[in-house]
């Protein structure tokens, strides 16, 4: 059987090894082998979005990369979201309006659009829209989901301004 | 004794209506909450399922023998480690399974009938173990003729599924089997006198694709045996005392002995009320003694798991010009994929349902086809009958020259309805909903050239059933809820808010946790819109039980008689005058006092809820069409629909919102595509492809409150009508944007450009 390839990286600001296959996926190895599964596999290919993470400051599908292609990279998962036990204004604003039913999607949405709002912290609808639509939601129709990440914006802007 | 619960149902309610934060949210918005993959336990194993990769094929044989000798591999299951069923229905949400075909399901047995059947099962240390060991099985098919579309499996020389299946609900019964597994008919009055008293009649046919329910979240369990044949499973499931008695029954065990926990469910609408991998990784774990893990890809989700029917539908509907319509008539064919029991028989109950008929008749074909088992999804059965149903009406209103909110309020079912599925309505809010979208701004908004509108309604049952719930009092005064329905959207919060208005308590003093099988009674699952009604009920129950043992307590402290005391806003008060003069006694103090008034309070109860109030709704849309790419797009939505009452308003109008969208995916993208040996080719996300956010706008919605007078405050079930009427109400908005009228499903790009062209032929040719 081929060896395990070991890895040196850093997950929410911590110095993180692992052991992994070659062929498991960041995904794998942050649910199966770190344990951390808030990051969700809907599909495995890319197209739903529930494991995204960011890697170095970019919004990836931790199932389209593989677990040793984080040798010396930097990754934010959903765990790393809150602060001690304060919740980000994100985290707060889908809770007050609902944003989720069954919440499977949740993390992925979450993480997705603060990767959003790093970027661009007063967003449009419609980019709001477009930004998420790598990330399926099947319970909730995506309006309370827009209304949540538009508000925690506004949020952010006035803490900021 | 008296409590509280009754006079709210009357008056102003304190937390009925509120929007509280859930109680189960911060776990959802960390990444805490555990879904059904996110269980690991030591020594576990991976188990894998090996799926035919033909359409219809006889099993000649399976030989595991080259998997089980490899390192790594801890047990194989095929057909023989479970013992054949006999024929037996038993109710599963609004449909039925049968023993004998849960069996062939879960693993083939004489043939394969649906590409991505399972025929082993294999469980290994990891991995890669798991994999490399189904390519080691050996199996032995023999190809048969296969079948996927519901008219040609009706056909006389179509190859058989079931070579012994002689349909039911024909008098005689057919001499010679058929892939038409059941008749069934409703109906009243003679359509043929309605029709002749007709002005304007329309008959179309239509066609609806399979669709899948699409929850994010695959299924996936873990199973652990014992030595001493007790075991624990942890699955995503609608309903764990359903998986328990499946299972158990599957593996000759008796329910004690297997105690099921729901996970966090990733979604279901209707598609995790059946069990596919428990059984197997039970059995796994049974021959290995280790935990077993199984989880599907979606791929596998796609191939093997439950679809909504495709069918085919005629409808037929007279009117006179005065807008009363004088008779309907609908013949449903629906797929039931490879084992019989489509909801074809819902679909023709739903059918009519929204409109007072004198002479209506409806009759249904379940028929056979080599796709998977259709499995519920969302109002199952209603949403194909009543988009065939829902545009007929609409091209009548158009005929007759009447709006088509008029119409629809002209025949509106109400109280005292015979409905055409035999009962008569008690207080409905089909009525209160029309004349909201006539008033709506929406519906009297400007549209510009080339848009179009749209509105249809829908109608949905709702059910109640079998209900458990406990309230357990803490020293403290604060309260552990405990319901055995998994709350798949918000339902805990429900539950807490309607036990807060029972007792008079604090919302936030009052927990909830979702029980395992062995820790509560049995409870019938989340499904059929009936958890924030039954559990709902239950909990009220269960508040006033409680009630009354805390008035006894006061009694007992007061020493004065019970019938003296009165439970108000939380506390225990002299009941009047004549009681006495006594300092009220807060639910806190009664609590703390518990261990020295008579021991533990723990309100209990358990229910078979009866009386669920039946659920309408009526939609609004605007859309344009893109006529270079034949892409609808859906300008504006709005959804009007009778709650009863809503409980979180909140969570009503995210079923409203989710319904909605979806029925927008069913209506325009969603299909699978087979190819010409009965494989599917789009088993994913991208092919098969879910709305997503940049495709819909905000989903508006109207909350309409026709109190079920069976409930204390008035609740109705909202989860499942949502996603009726927007197929209709689509093709309704895009008839009036096109002219064309859409009877076939999807409305997708290549359809609409298909139509376009073809309306285009003549003009080119003028």
């Amino acid at each position: 059987m081929m060896a395990k390839a070991h890895v040196t990286t850093t997950i929410n600001g911590d110095p993180v090894e692992f052991l992994c296959d070659v062929e498991q996926t960041l995904l794998d190895v942050l649910r199966d082998e770190l344990h951390l599964t808030g990051s969700k596999e809907g599909c495995a290919s890319g197209d739903c979005g529930a494991c995204s993470v960011v890697v170095d400051g970019r919004l990836v599908c931790a199932c389209l990369m593989l677990g040793v292609e984080a040798q010396g990279h930097s990754v934010e998962t959903i765990e790393g979201m809150a602060t001690g036990d304060r919740l980000h204004p994100l985290q707060t604003k889908f809770l007050e309006h609902a944003a989720l039913q069954c919440g499977v999607c949740t993390p992925g949405f979450l993480v997705a659009a603060k990767s959003l709002l790093d970027r661009n912290p007063d967003p449009t609808e419609t980019e709001v829209r477009y930004w998420l639509a790598g990330n399926l939601c099947r319970c909730t129709g995506y309006d309370k989901i827009v209304r949540a990440v538009l508000d925690a914006a506004a949020e952010m802007r006035g803490a900021t301004a | 004794m008296t409590d509280g619960s009754q006079e709210k149902a009357n008056g102003a309610t304190r937390w009925i209506g509120t929007r509280p934060v859930r109680p189960d949210g911060v776990d959802k918005v960390t990444g805490r909450a555990r879904f059904g993959a996110d269980v690991h336990l030591p020594n576990m194993l991976v188990g894998k399922v090996l799926r035919s990769p033909h359409a219809h094929a006889r099993l000649k044989s399976i030989d595991t023998t080259r998997a089980r000798s490899l390192p790594g591999v801890k047990a194989v299951v095929t057909r023989d480690d479970f013992e054949d069923l006999p024929s037996e229905f038993v109710p599963a949400g609004e449909m039925l399974v049968n023993y004998r075909d849960i069996v062939r399901n879960v693993m083939a047995r004489e043939k394969v009938l649906y590409e991505g059947h399972p025929v082993a099962a294999v469980a290994a240390v990891g991995e890669r173990a798991a994999k490399e060991a189904l390519d080691l099985i050996e199996v032995g098919y023999e190809v048969l003729p296969h079948v996927m579309d519901v008219e040609e499996a009706m056909a006389p020389d179509a190859p058989l599924l079931h070579e012994d299946m002689i349909t039911a609900g024909v008098e005689p019964a057919p001499e010679t089997p058929s892939n038409v597994a059941k008749v069934v008919e409703f109906g009243h009055g003679d359509v043929e006198a309605g029709f002749a008293e007709a002005d304007v009649m329309v008959e179309r046919e239509f066609r609806t694709r399979p669709v899948h329910q699409g929850y994010i979240e695959p299924h996936s369990c873990v199973a652990s045996f014992s030595e001493d044949g007790q075991a624990e499973l942890w699955c995503t499931t609608q309903g764990h005392f359903i998986v328990r008695g499946h299972c158990a029954k599957l593996l000759g065990m008796e329910v004690s002995r297997l105690r099921v926990t729901a996970s966090e469910i990733g979604g279901g609408f209707g598609g995790k009320t059946v069990v596919y991998l428990e059984p197997l990784a039970l059995m796994l774990s049974r021959k290995s003694g280790n935990p077993v893990k199984m989880t599907m890809s979606r791929e596998e989700v796609f191939r093997a798991s439950g679809p909504a029917p495709g069918t085919c539908i005629r409808v037929r509907v007279g009117v006179r010009r005065d807008g009363r319509i004088t008779a309907g008539e609908a013949e449903l064919k629906y797929q039931a994929g490879a084992f019989q029991g489509s909801p074809v028989q819902l679909g023709c109950m739903c059918a009519f349902a929204p409109y007072d008929l004198e002479n209506v008749k409806v009759t249904g074909y379940d028929v056979v086809a080599n796709r998977p088992k259709a499995t519920a999804y969302r109002a199952p059965g209603a949403p194909q009958s009543e988009f065939a149903v829902e545009s007929v009406i609409d091209e009548l209103a158009k005929a007759i020259g009447m709006d088509p909110v008029a119409l629809r309020l002209k025949n509106a079912a109400k109280e005292g309805t015979r409905a055409a599925y035999g009962p008569t309505f008690g207080p409905v809010g089909l009525v209160e909903t029309l004349e909201a979208a006539g008033a709506h701004e929406h519906y009297r908004a400007r549209l510009a050239p080339g848009q179009g509108r749209g509105v249809a309604s829908g109608f949905w049952f709702n059910i109640g059933g079998e209900t458990c719930a406990n309230l357990n009092l803490g020293e403290d005064g604060t309260i552990a809820l405990v319901a055995g329905t998994p709350d798949i959207g918000g339902s805990r919060a429900a539950l807490c808010l309607q036990a807060a208005e029972a007792l008079g308590v604090d919302v936030e003093t009052i927990r909830p946790l979702i029980a395992d099988t062995s820790s509560l009674g049995y409870t019938f699952l989340t499904g059929g819109s009936r958890t924030a009604f039954a559990s709902g009920m239950a909990v009220i129950e269960a508040s006033k039980d409680m009630i009354g043992q805390l008035c006894e307590r006061a009694a007992k402290i007061w020493d004065i008689p019970v019938d003296a005391v009165e439970w108000v806003e939380g506390e225990a008060r002299p009941a009047g005058a004549n009681a006495g003069e006594f300092e009220s006694l807060p639910l806190a103090d009664l609590a703390g006092l518990a261990g020295k008034t008579g021991g533990p309070i723990v309100g209990r109860a358990q229910i078979n809820a009866q009386g669920a109030g039946p659920s309408f709704g009526t939609h609004v849309v605007d859309v344009d069409v893109d006529r270079e790419t034949g892409r609808v797009e859906i300008l504006r939505y709005t959804v009007i629909q009778d709650a009863g009452k809503a409980v979180h308003p909140d969570y009503v109008e995210g079923q409203m919102q989710g319904g909605a969208v979806q029925g927008i995916g069913w209506a325009l993208n969603e299909e699978y595509v087979y190819d010409e040996n009965g494989r599917l080719e789009n088993p994913g996300f991208l092919d098969y492809r879910i709305p997503v956010c940049s495709d819909v706008p905000m989903i508006d919605t109207v909350i309409v409150e026709v109190p079920n007078p069976t409930h204390p405050y008035g609740v109705r079930g909202v989860g499942e009508t949502p996603i009726i009427p927007p197929m209709a109400a689509i093709a309704n908005a895009v008839e009036g944007a096109l002219g064309i009228r859409f009877t076939d499903l999807p409305m997708s790009p290549p359809r609409v450009l298909k139509a376009l062209d073809e309306a285009r032929l003549p003009e080119a040719a003028d």
